[in-house]
């Protein structure tokens, strides 16, 4: 008779599927998803990504490390997935290399999930680009990385509330010594499956003039573009005059 | 659907535009601000009475300090350069003898046997295996144990204390303060720092960025100044002391070549790359203990062996145009004696030789192979008949045999001194050219970062030579 070694009693719960995953390192191949992954600089996104790809991306420990994007795959439940590092960013509001580097992936690389890798112990930082990302992508997943970290410095975080408010999952993980994982990867596959809805939250507290112009505008894209989900953030930049956007929009790429 | 719909929403935006005012940018960012904080406040708790000693804080204080975050530096900078003097040694032998007193003789042996045309021989085995072997022996152990070094530092988050000690010099010199993290990837490979410049946002302080990162001297140039500075400046004090003199000087070379990156940072910011110095905000992340196992292999993996390959990859044909030069005759003097007679004049005006301008021509794909180089075409034009002869790179058994051979070259301090200047003043290595050149897609700015840093190191040994035969 066959018998299974059991580790943890996480290894009891459905959620949890190791047999399901396959790392499969850099090999994308004929994937059914990507997966882009972005956040703050130095929050531990190579390392979720190595966690996830079983790739040995090298990780340091200072902000800005991943200069150009890393590509990796996973197998799930049959399923491929590939899995894109982006340069870690502050916002995606400014036009330096790598941020336009991690928002035209976002926007024009469509990615099925974009998981958005944010520091436990700077939650209120982070959530400047949680929000800019969910005005481009309604398909996320919040990963809160760096919980043991948090846990030691005192910082309690309801997840289940903060999910609720941003209308995304969200999984605690500490990547590093690999917790979390299983669960990231069955939320990952939730969304992606279209198991998980989300309704992400789109930015309030926006000058009441400012809000009307949006509107006005955003109304018009979508006469334009039907069945378009960010016409709130094209609006967006085109009254900030980004020209990209504007030559975007005019190509047809954002459509 | 069409182009007048697009212009037409593009027009409404520019009108808009005007209607709600240029504050429309900072409007948003308070609005995205304001929801993150509403957000925090329902979901995260900080529990206040148990507010843990700030361990970082008391060590960010010391490191970061006025008085003692400079000296902090150097130390641990001596310290991992100390511990890659000493510890590389032993390997490095152990290896030399194993690929070139070893497997050599029965390469040689075994193409006598098969009566492999001397030629043929002489290409493969003298030429492109020695120089393989060479760079292994030499290059592999002290890159063993600096990557490593440099990466627990790194991952311990030593790394941006550091940019924020230099934050100032580099603010002064009209640069980026983000220059000191490109700067200290520079220190492992120069390549490495040119592409690590992306984390620089402004075009303009990007380039200044690219174009100095030559002066951190790299990988394929510490094991040069180290073997250097053992042989020759290391003879000049009593022998307890030798091994410090030679980590000083070392280290001086390392100081220098910032102080050139810092020179000519602002030489550039003063004239062709005018421009305010941007502000940026560096976060300083939490020390982390690094896991070191893991650290360790993945140094080994991911640079020890990736940087190992690259050398690997440009010794073999280096070696193999060594073997040519030194073998192929036009009338009664081989190419490289030619070449290293017609560049004596200049050499020596520069407190250097023919053939250490001829060894750095071979040596563009990679500044490794430089010292074998050197070795290689002094023992063929002083006719000392040492290791396996004229037109084969070799390794000496013993540092001493090195500095025989260098000195019966006509080496003196003044060349030792020179050669190491040099070695940190000139053309960055063929690669980093080309890495330069994908990055700034510019054939002009990719020439003046490859030219500059030589017509600098003319400068410098030029006026080092002519100051040293003055007083001496």
């Amino acid at each position: 008779m066959e018998t299974k070694v059991i580790h943890s009693a996480c290894e009891t719960c459905p959620q949890f599927n190791a047999e399901g995953l396959k790392k499969m390192g850099v090999n994308t191949d004929n994937f059914d998803f990507v997966v882009a992954l972005a956040g703050n600089p130095n929050t531990g996104k190579s390392t979720v990504f190595n966690a996830l790809t079983g790739l040995r991306q090298h990780t340091g420990n200072w902000p800005g490390k991943t200069v150009t994007r890393a590509e990796g795959g996973f197998e799930y439940n049959k399923q491929k997935y590939k899995l894109i590092d982006l340069p870690g960013t502050y916002s995606l509001l400014s036009m330096s290399t790598d941020e336009q580097v991690a928002r035209d992936f976002i926007l024009f690389g469509k990615p099925d999930v974009t998981v958005i890798v944010t520091d436990a112990n700077r939650l209120e930082r982070n959530l400047n680009l949680v929000l800019q990302i969910l005005e481009i992508t309604d398909k996320a997943v919040l990963c809160l990385n760096l919980i043991d970290e948090a846990k030691r410095n005192n910082i309690v975080i309801d997840t289940r509330t903060l999910a609720r408010d941003l209308g995304i999952p969200v999984v605690a993980t500490s990547a590093r010594y690999k917790e979390g994982i299983p669960e990231l990867i069955q939320t990952i596959h939730e969304v992606a499956n279209g198991t998980i809805v989300c309704k992400p939250h789109r930015i309030k507290n926006v000058p009441s003039n400012i809000e009307k112009a949006v509107k006005t505008l955003s109304t018009e894209i979508e006469k334009e573009f039907s069945g378009i989900t960010n016409s709130r953030w094209i609006a967006f930049r085109l009254l900030e005059g980004d020209t990209q956007i504007i030559e975007a929009l005019k190509t047809g790429e954002l459509a | 659907m069409g182009k007048k719909n697009i212009d037409n929403i593009i027009e409404l935006s520019n009108e808009l535009r005007w209607q709600i005012g240029d504050d429309f940018h900072d409007n948003l960012t308070e609005s995205i601000y304001a929801d993150a904080a509403h957000i925090v406040t329902d979901c995260v708790q900080v529990e206040k009475g148990k507010k843990r000693f700030r361990l970082d804080a008391k060590i960010d204080k010391i490191v970061t300090s006025k008085t003692l975050g400079f000296p902090i530096m150097f130390l641990l900078l001596g310290l991992v350069l100390w511990l890659t003097i000493i510890g590389a040694n032993y390997p490095s032998s152990l290896l030399a003898n194993l690929l070139l007193d070893t497997i050599h003789p029965a390469l040689k042996n075994l193409s006598a046997t098969i009566h492999m045309p001397w030629w043929l021989d002489g290409f493969l085995i003298d030429g492109v295996y020695l120089s393989v072997a060479w760079v292994i022996a030499v290059m592999l152990p002290p890159m063993a144990i600096f990557f490593p070094m440099f990466t627990l530092l790194e991952d311990f988050g030593y790394l941006p204390r550091v940019a924020f000690n230099l934050d100032n010099l580099f603010k002064k010199s009209g640069a980026h303060g983000k220059q000191a993290l490109t700067m200290s990837m520079g220190f492992g490979c120069n390549a490495a720092g040119v592409v690590a410049t992306r984390i620089i946002d402004s075009p303009r302080e990007r380039l200044i960025a690219i174009i100095t990162n030559n002066f951190s001297l790299c990988n394929g140039r510490w094991p040069t100044q180290i073997l250097i500075a053992t042989i020759f400046i290391g003879a000049v004090v009593p022998s307890s002391f030798s091994s410090l003199a030679a980590l000083f000087s070392v280290i001086g070379i390392a100081v220098l070549g910032m102080g050139f990156m810092f020179l000519v940072s602002w030489a550039l910011s003063k004239t062709v790359l005018k421009g305010e110095v941007s502000t940026f905000n560096l976060e300083l992340p939490p020390y982390r203990p690094p896991r070191f196992w893991k650290t360790l292999y993945t140094s080994l993996i991911d640079r020890t062996l990736i940087v190992l390959w690259r050398a690997i990859v440009f010794a073999a044909p280096a070696g193999a145009v060594i073997w040519l030069i030194s073998n192929i005759y036009i009338g009664d003097v081989s190419i490289a004696a030619w070449l290293i007679h017609s560049f004596d004049g200049f050499g020596f005006l520069l407190g250097l030789n023919g053939v250490i301008l001829l060894a750095y021509i071979v040596a563009i794909p990679a500044n490794e192979i430089v010292i074998p180089t050197i070795l290689m075409l002094t023992v063929m034009v002083t006719g000392i008949s040492a290791g396996s002869g004229a037109g084969v790179m070799f390794e000496l058994d013993s540092i001493n045999d090195t500095g025989d051979i260098l000195r019966a070259g006509g080496w003196t301090l003044l060349t030792a001194i020179n050669l190491m200047l040099f070695s940190l003043l000139h053309n960055p290595c063929s690669t980093t050219i080309y890495t330069i050149y994908k990055e700034t897609k510019s054939a002009k700015w990719t020439a003046i970062a490859s030219i500059m840093p030589v017509i600098l190191g003319f400068i410098v040994t030029f006026l080092v030579a002519q100051f040293w035969r003055l007083l001496s």
